[in-house]
């Protein structure tokens, strides 16, 4: 068959691009839905433990010179 | 455990993708026969290279578990296996609209590398049904191993009924003697073919840290409710 003139063409490529990208698309989301959800459960299961804080307001990092004065605790 | 090194990979491929991309539309010369729609040979010939690579490297990491007992390989499989059947979907759509376009037709039943693709595809399809009739984990672990490597055994027969096809309608890629693709469009594929591969190890390390991450949470929960309970 003789090529196609490049309008036509341009169609099918196009065409072929975009189910690409949407198949990518589509997994990254059901992905980031899984994610999404694992994160709630953990909020949950931290309300449950009764721990309090969660991960985003955490134990806050000190730098290593205000740690260096510290003494482990002693029993 | 999963997560290391991700956000570089991430960023590799994402770059890698808007190169292929940028090569293909804006330096790879248009073909002589087939003109501008030769463009979708860019994604559809290395997401079917990385969909069959992936289903061997699925098989070797079966072989991985059945060799060592641990089930995280065996997770790995499962998520090798399953991305490539994501890309093989890819493959067999793209291909369709590729083979209407330059010949016509959505598919052609006598093309063998078009129905090897499929029969393999087809082969892998059976790998959910297989995997998820199976409740007892250790057992789904095996059987599943057992069918990544037998199929997996399978994929480079498509291979090789490529090569001794003698239909001049699908062009050969690349070959010992250099195959038929001029400089420009052999780096635009090589590259489109590496971006594609970036892209496969960067969702399956995705996938596999979101699975790991599940795992997790639903041990903390069994041992928080075993607590609860005594």
């Amino acid at each position: 068959m003789p090529a196609l003139p490049l309008d036509e063409a341009g169609k099918y490529v196009a065409g072929a691009y975009v189910v690409f990208f949407t198949l990518i698309v589509i997994y990254v989301a059901i992905i980031g839905s899984k994610i999404a959800r694992i994160e709630r459960e953990l909020e949950e299961l931290n309300e449950e433990v009764g721990q309090g804080p969660s991960i985003d307001d955490g134990p806050e990092v000190r730098p290593p010179d205000q740690m260096a004065g510290l003494e482990a605790p002693r029993g | 455990m999963y997560s290391k090194g991700f956000r570089p990979l991430s960023i590799a491929t994402v770059v890698a993708l808007a190169s292929a991309l940028a090569l293909v539309f804006f330096y790879a010369p248009n073909d002589a026969d087939q003109g501008f729609v030769q463009k979708i040979f860019y994604v559809h010939v290395p997401m079917a290279i990385v969909a069959l690579g992936g289903w061997v490297a699925g098989g070797l990491m079966a072989i991985k578990h059945l060799r060592s007992g641990d089930r995280s390989w065996d997770v790995r499989s499962y998520v090798a296996i399953h991305l490539s059947i994501i890309l093989g979907v890819g493959v067999l759509v793209t291909g369709a609209i590729w083979a209407r376009a330059s010949w016509g037709h959505w598919w052609v039943w006598d093309e063998p590398v078009l129905v090897s693709f499929l029969i393999v595809f087809l082969l892998y399809c059976v790998y959910y049904p297989l995997r998820f009739s199976i409740e007892d984990p250790e057992r789904q672990a095996r059987y599943s191993s057992v069918f990544a490597i037998t199929a997996g055994a399978f994929v480079p027969l498509n291979f090789i009924a490529v090569r001794l096809a003698e239909s001049f309608t699908h062009p050969r890629v690349l070959s010992q003697t250099g195959g038929n693709l001029p400089g420009e469009m052999r780096l635009t594929f090589l590259v489109s073919l590496a971006a594609m591969t970036l892209l496969f190890v960067t969702l399956w390390k995705l996938e596999l840290a979101s699975k790991n991450a599940s795992a997790q949470l639903k041990r903390l929960r069994t041992k928080l409710n075993a607590r609860l309970a005594a």
